[in-house]
């Protein structure tokens, strides 16, 4: 994940700031005031495709309780929520589906990819059925690892979405995608083919990495 | 249980003109299976439903088997006249086995709990005589199954009620379960430790891996 | 005032019933009864003139429990056509399955139903024992037992907060179950090193021994568990809610459950008495005190007492395989993991996974990996029977006579 710091993230002085809070003055600009409130009421989607479903239930319950970080409102309708957490193998048969929820969410919305399928396919990925990892049709701001990665670790990855959220600023060409004008809410759905999803990826959206020279 | 001689012949009395095949089966004796031929296979079944002393109610797994055609070579050890004297000589035959596609039943009895009995059926090839008839009819549990004996091995059952693909979406063409089935190229180059991987993305990607 | 139903807290003290029932049907009549046969479809007043409306539940639904989908259609709040949507899940398990070797397909099987994961591995491995004659020793035989209950009560437990979340109670009973999921968990945890796919079975054995500690632990969840079960069903088993939407919703007869496949405890709960706990006595289940209970109506009711009941059997199972758990080896001699080739030849094995008949079948050809590798799996087979179940029956009560019937799309789909 990539944080910018932005430039007009300090626009007081935090000295004066400081002394002011102690004396019970209290100075926020609109920007830190605007992230603030994102970051502490994201919305999930309610949206378990497989194993890491389960992990993503048992973190929203009572021992781990993402609540305490402001996300347990888990929502049915991908109307009402901003987080997408992709938990688990997403198939070529879902790919079109997943898709269509994430476009039909509101802006600004957010991806974590969690689990090794997720990310890449995973244990899976020699599989016909099997998309090889989410990023292929979506961007994803946040990968976590694992098979299934524990409740913990999905907390460590909305904290982190958490500061990057905190940190985009709201003007400048650091701004984040949703308030540019021309801002792509949606991304084309991939229709079943004969033998494939047709694209069977974004090609705007994923590139193959490079590959790597043998010594 | 009876044995499988006996229920092969019980089967042969009961439903006259059917052919009933014993296929041994080395690793297990005591799961060798029968092969049934396709004009009778819906009577024998309804028969080893309806016996009384049979009763097997219960169709638990139903599944397609591909068989492609493939090359055994055998070492046979022939006695032959070599100069005059009797000795042995190992020699190689080869034979091809026939292709076809196969479906498994696996049955057992809810009510005298015992089983398994285990029915075979054969295509006549893999390629456009691929047609089975459906046991759903007897069983009702067949039903997805057959279903998926035909998504992803494409055996066509005759007499199924509802024949469609269950796994894959509807316009997919091929049979991925088959053996010689080629998946869509989507690897990327990835260091993993599958040889076989490893091979085919270096194929995907053969410009980038030679400059 | 709906009260409960008066067999079953007879059962409970054990006054009646031991568990043996007359499961056996009528043979001859079992015919494989389709659901355009059966006409229970209500008639909606015509004089309205409403049309059918089509409605594609699923397969992101809050209530289909992962990515399934039911084609319904409705008549007002009728159901009259319910058709099931499979393969959002479809995950290759059975071709990755002839790719890899014997060893290397005992991690996938965790990922089948990824709630139950011991028993998936106990299933795949007891089809190679089978095929190889290897025997695990006696130690091993008490820990798959001990593990393979814990597994029950927690599939169980989920089940029923998953269900009785649909009929309303959002969270609470939830809640319960997942606490209660988490110290089996760290029992497991503490065995295998993960949490939820725990790669513990071996051909022949097991893949490491237990804790120092563990059985000590593992006596104290146990004897929790009883106690909790109380509170449980004192929140569920009486409450007017649960037993206003659940008796006679979605009943299954016991013909066309037989006809169908279905097993597990949808199939205890239509009143046949088949556990292969004690039709095939596959492990040591032979030596342990536990009865089986059986249900009268098929109803969503019954399922979900018969589960209950089950928990109560498996604390059973666990106290005495608690206590009389031995000392020694956990690995058969002769296993040999890494570069198996069993001889040609097939094998279908099976045990009682909590949902039901959980097999694998596999065809060998004498090489280090499978020919065909096939997995027989409950959850899909159970549902055969889903439409005859729904129809007739309101949109509402589709949503929890699934819930009943208990499934986990990574084994529906593989």
């Amino acid at each position: 994940m990539e944080i910018t710091p932005s430039e007009n993230n300090s626009v007081m002085d935090e000295a004066l700031r400081s002394e002011l809070s102690k004396q019970g003055v209290f100075t926020t600009s609109l920007q830190e005031l605007y992230n603030w409130g994102r970051k502490n009421s994201l919305w999930p989607l309610q949206f378990g495709l497989a194993c890491c479903a389960i992990e993503m239930i048992a973190a929203s319950m009572a021992r781990f309780d993402i609540s305490r970080f402001g996300a347990e409102v888990f929502r049915p309708s991908p109307r009402q929520a901003d987080l997408m957490i992709v938990a688990g193998t997403v198939t070529k048969k879902m790919a079109p589906q997943v898709v269509r929820l994430y476009n039909q969410m509101p802006e600004p919305k957010y991806v974590i990819a969690m689990g090794a399928c997720a990310i890449s396919g995973g244990p899976f990925k020699q599989g016909y059925n099997v998309l090889k990892g989410i990023d292929r049709f979506l961007p994803v701001d946040v990968h976590i690892p694992g098979c299934p990665p524990r409740p913990e670790a999905l907390l460590d990855a909305l904290m982190a979405l958490q500061k990057k959220i905190e940190q985009q600023s709201l003007t400048g060409v650091t701004r984040p995608r949703h308030l540019t004008e021309d801002a792509r809410s949606e991304f084309p759905i991939p229709e079943f083919g004969e033998h494939d999803l047709v694209p069977s990826k974004n090609p705007e959206l994923w590139f193959p990495p490079t590959p790597m020279k043998k010594p | 249980m009876q044995s499988l001689e006996q229920i092969k012949v019980r089967i042969e009395q009961a439903v006259p003109g059917a052919c009933v095949v014993i296929v041994a089966n080395d690793a297990l004796p005591t799961q060798s299976s029968l092969l049934l031929d396709h004009r009778h296979a819906v009577d024998v079944a309804r028969f080893l439903r309806d016996d009384p002393e049979l009763c097997f109610d219960y169709a638990s797994n139903v599944t397609g088997v591909d068989r492609p055609e493939s090359i055994i070579k055998e070492k046979v050890r022939v006695k032959k006249m070599v100069d005059g004297a009797e000795c042995l000589i190992e020699e190689v035959s080869e034979r091809k086995t026939r292709a076809y596609l196969e479906a498994v039943y696996h049955l057992y009895s809810m009510k005298l709990k015992h089983g398994p009995l285990i029915i075979r059926l054969q295509t006549e090839n893999r390629e456009e005589k691929t047609h089975l008839p459906s046991l759903t009819p007897v069983w009702r549990s067949c039903e997805f199954q057959e279903r998926e004996a035909f998504d992803l091995f494409g055996i066509l059952f005759d007499g199924h009620p509802d024949l469609r693909r269950i796994l894959m979406w509807d316009g997919f063409k091929d049979f991925p379960m088959r053996k010689d089935y080629v998946d869509p190229d989507d690897y990327e180059y990835e260091p993993t430790p599958h040889d076989e991987v490893l091979e085919r993305a270096k194929q995907h990607y053969k410009p980038e891996v030679q400059s | 005032m709906i009260a409960p139903r008066e067999e079953f807290k007879s059962w409970q003290s054990g006054v009646a019933g031991n568990g043996s029932g007359n499961g056996s049907g009528n043979g001859s009549s079992y015919g494989a009864v389709r659901s355009s046969e059966a006409k229970l479809v209500k008639k909606t007043d015509d004089s309205l003139g409403g049309d059918l409306l089509e409605v594609a539940m699923g397969p992101h639904h809050p209530s289909t429990h992962g990515v399934f989908r039911m084609d319904v259609v409705l008549d007002g709040e009728t159901v009259v056509k319910l058709k099931p949507v499979f393969g959002y899940l479809h995950r290759n398990h059975e071709k990755i399955g002839e790719t890899n070797s014997y060893l290397a397909a005992i991690p996938y099987t965790d990922r089948l139903d990824y709630i139950c994961s011991m028993t998936n591995n106990w299933a795949y491995v007891h089809t190679v024992e089978k095929l190889t004659g290897l025997q695990p020793p006696e130690r091993a035989e008490y820990i798959r037992v001990i593990v393979a209950e814990l597994t029950r009560l927690v599939n169980h437990t989920c089940l029923i907060g998953f269900l009785v979340q649909d009929m309303g109670a959002l969270g609470t009973p939830l809640m319960y179950a997942f606490r209660e999921r988490e110290n089996i968990i760290d029992l497991f945890e503490s065995l295998s090193g993960s949490r939820m796919m725990f790669n513990y079975m071996r051909f022949g054995g097991l893949r490491c021994d237990l804790p120092p500690g563990w059985i000590e632990q593992a006596k104290r969840v146990v004897a929790n568990y009883s106690r909790f079960l109380d509170d449980y069903e004192a929140l569920l088993s009486g409450n007017e809610i649960l037993l206003a939407r659940s008796q006679g919703v979605g009943v299954l007869k016991k013909d066309l459950a037989i006809s169908a496949g279905v097993t597990g405890p949808m199939l205890r709960a239509s009143g046949v008495n088949y556990d292969l706990r004690k039709v095939d006595q596959y492990g040591i289940y032979n030596r342990f005190q536990f009865r089986i209970p059986l249900g009268e109506h098929g109803d969503v009711f019954d399922r979900y007492m018969i589960r209950v009941l089950e928990m109560r059997e498996a604390v059973k199972i666990l106290d005495q395989a608690l206590a009389q758990i031995p000392e020694g080896p956990i690995n058969d001699p002769k296993a040999k993991l890494r570069g198996l080739r069993p001889k040609p030849g097939e094998v279908y094995g099976r045990i009682e996974s909590p949902k039901g008949e959980l097999g694998f079948y596999l065809i060998t050809d004498g090489s280090p990996n499978p020919y065909r590798f096939r997995i027989r799996p409950p959850s899909l087979i159970n549902l055969t029977i889903l439409e005859d179940m729904c129809l007739g029956q309101s949109v509402a009560d589709a949503v929890i006579i699934l819930g009943s019937v208990d499934i986990v799309l990574g084994e529906v789909d593989r």
